[in-house]
């Protein structure tokens, strides 16, 4: 086993060996412009991404036209939400997401209310998922655009997205979904779920960093976005700037390995993510947060009472996880995810969020479990807090002196 | 961010890990932050007839440089007067630990949690509590 152990695969994943393969004859000797078609190095070029484009769509379920190549999910984000904003103002100006959705979600509604949208913030259940109800009680005329995300980068719940799609579609709008942390981990098809635009990126599923992928729907309706990018009218005018050639080729061979290998790495895993969960689960004061059915196979998101996260991840020094707590003077305040759950700010302290790979082993898991539960313990030994649910105080009636 | 070799050696090898007996008059207990904010320390300190503090222990729910600068502080405080233990300031702390701009927060609730404890000190045996000035947050 090598140290430390990368349990953190919703942040990024390794490339995955035959990826870069894949990439490095792209990198050195068909370096040409993909754009240029007057001489074999473009010609080259153009198939690499032609072949990757192809793969990207298959993986999906769709038409390689629908396929626009961004420098990743956050730009694909920002392209379908601002571009529908854009392309559809005279159609009306109200656009629907919820709480929980990603950053580049959220700051580009932000951003685009001061361009004078409206924009509903659905909040979430208990368990993560929106409530289809308070949606369809949130559709307008006015509504162009709803945006929900697939699986969520942090607690794993997959949404009811073929259900927002059908409300949306009943409205006239269009549905949009960030579906970084899903596409790869579990099938994806944009006709079966009714997905009009979808955000995806190549480094959440062993692909390089640097690249993503915006579908945008041809058919019924055909979908159109406005350019935020302007310049040479690369991908069919939405998003301009010479191709990035080695990592579009390395985008497909990671879809294609996804789609070849997605139905039995998803099984593995979620037996991994079971495993380590179900060993945490017995320890004292521990919570899972989210739904644990409708959830991603690969992710588990905890919760240990008592202890506090940033505190918790040193003494599981390790093992390379990711906390809801962030213990900084700029930002004292944890997760918004979790706290969209409705946790307690304490609990949202307290969380450790697992996310397993490809290349994750069960010995590692075994590992990782006997490290968590030794630094539970330890970190629990150091709290004036278990110390006092321990003697039975109750901690919700003690004037804190907050800070 | 990574942490400071001295940050790493207290989080590792805690000093005065424990509890002393709250109810004792030779002891006095300071608790200062809240769960909500992701840190909470609890330090206590026993002072003999000489007015000089020869135990101190600590339990600190928090990151790793909240429970070093409490085990430093606790390390600092033994075999001082309450009168020296006063004049600790939280950037003593910060220096020590390096604790880097983001994290001095947590030795200003060690500095907070000294401070604290002394007075529950003085007010258990008679004294006026010291005013103390308005936490750096």
């Amino acid at each position: 086993m090598e140290f430390p152990i990368y349990l953190d695969n919703n942040a990024t994943t390794p490339l995955d060996p035959r990826v870069l393969e894949a990439m490095l004859p792209y990198l050195t000797s068909k370096f040409g412009n993909a754009a240029s078609r007057n001489h074999a190095f473009g010609w080259v070029a153009e198939e690499g991404v032609d072949y990757a484009r192809e793969q990207a769509a298959k993986l999906i379920g769709c038409s390689d036209k629908e396929i626009i190549f961004t420098s990743g999910a956050t730009e694909a984000d920002n392209l379908g939400i601002k571009g529908v904003f854009e392309m559809y103002q005279e159609k009306g100006n109200h656009i629907i997401t919820a709480t929980t959705e990603h950053k580049a979600v959220l700051d580009t509604c932000k951003h685009l209310e001061k361009l004078g949208a409206k924009v509903t913030y659905l909040k979430v259940k208990e368990d993560g998922l929106i409530d289809l109800a308070e949606l369809e009680a949130a559709m307008t005329e006015q509504t162009i655009l709803v945006t929900i995300m697939y699986g969520n980068n942090e607690i794993g719940v997959i949404q009811p997205v073929k259900e927002i799609a059908a409300v949306a579609h009943k409205y006239g709008a269009l549905f949009m979904t960030d579906a970084t942390q899903a596409v790869g981990k579990i099938p994806v098809d944009v006709n079966a779920d009714g997905i009009d635009l979808m955000a995806f990126s190549a480094h959440k599923m062993y692909g390089p960093k640097g690249v993503g992928v915006l579908y945008v729907r041809r058919k019924n309706p055909r979908v159109k976005v406005t350019a935020q990018m302007d310049g040479g009218g690369h991908e069919r005018g939405m998003r301009s700037g010479t191709l990035n050639v080695p990592g579009i080729v390395g985008l497909g061979k990671a879809c294609e390995l996804c789609r070849l290998e997605m139905d039995e790495e998803a099984k593995r895993l979620s037996k991994l993510r079971d495993k380590l969960e179900s060993a945490l689960i017995v320890l004292e004061e521990s919570y899972v947060n989210g739904n644990t059915e409708h959830r991603l196979p690969h992710v588990s998101n905890i919760s240990f009472k008592y202890v506090e996260g940033e505190g918790l991840m040193m003494a599981m020094k390790d093992l390379a996880v990711s906390s809801g707590s962030a213990c900084t003077s700029a930002s004292l305040e944890p997760s918004y995810v979790l706290k969209s759950l409705g946790l307690s700010d304490d609990l949202a302290h307290s969380s450790i969020r697992f996310g397993l790979g490809r290349f994750t082993t069960e010995e590692e898991i075994d590992y990782a479990i006997e490290n968590t539960k030794k630094a539970v313990n330890h970190l629990r030994d150091l709290s004036p807090l278990w110390e006092m649910f321990k003697e039975g105080i109750d901690l919700s009636k003690i004037e804190w002196a907050e800070h | 961010m990574a942490y400071s070799e001295k940050v790493m050696e207290h989080y590792t090898n805690p000093r005065n890990v424990g509890t002393l007996d709250k109810n004792s008059k030779s002891v006095g207990t300071g608790l200062v932050g809240a769960p909500e904010c992701g840190d909470v320390m609890r330090l206590q300190i026993e002072v003999d007839e000489n007015n000089v503090i020869v135990d101190a222990k600590f339990k600190t729910f928090g990151c790793g440089s909240a429970i070093a600068s409490s085990s430093l502080a606790t390390e600092w405080l033994k075999g001082k007067t309450v009168d020296e233990a006063m004049t600790i300031d939280n950037m003593d702390i910060v220096e020590e630990l390096a604790l880097p701009p983001v994290k001095i927060h947590c030795s200003v609730l060690a500095e907070d949690a000294i401070k604290s404890a002394i007075n529950d000190y003085r007010v258990k045996n008679g004294m006026e509590p010291i005013e103390l000035a308005k936490s750096h947050h």
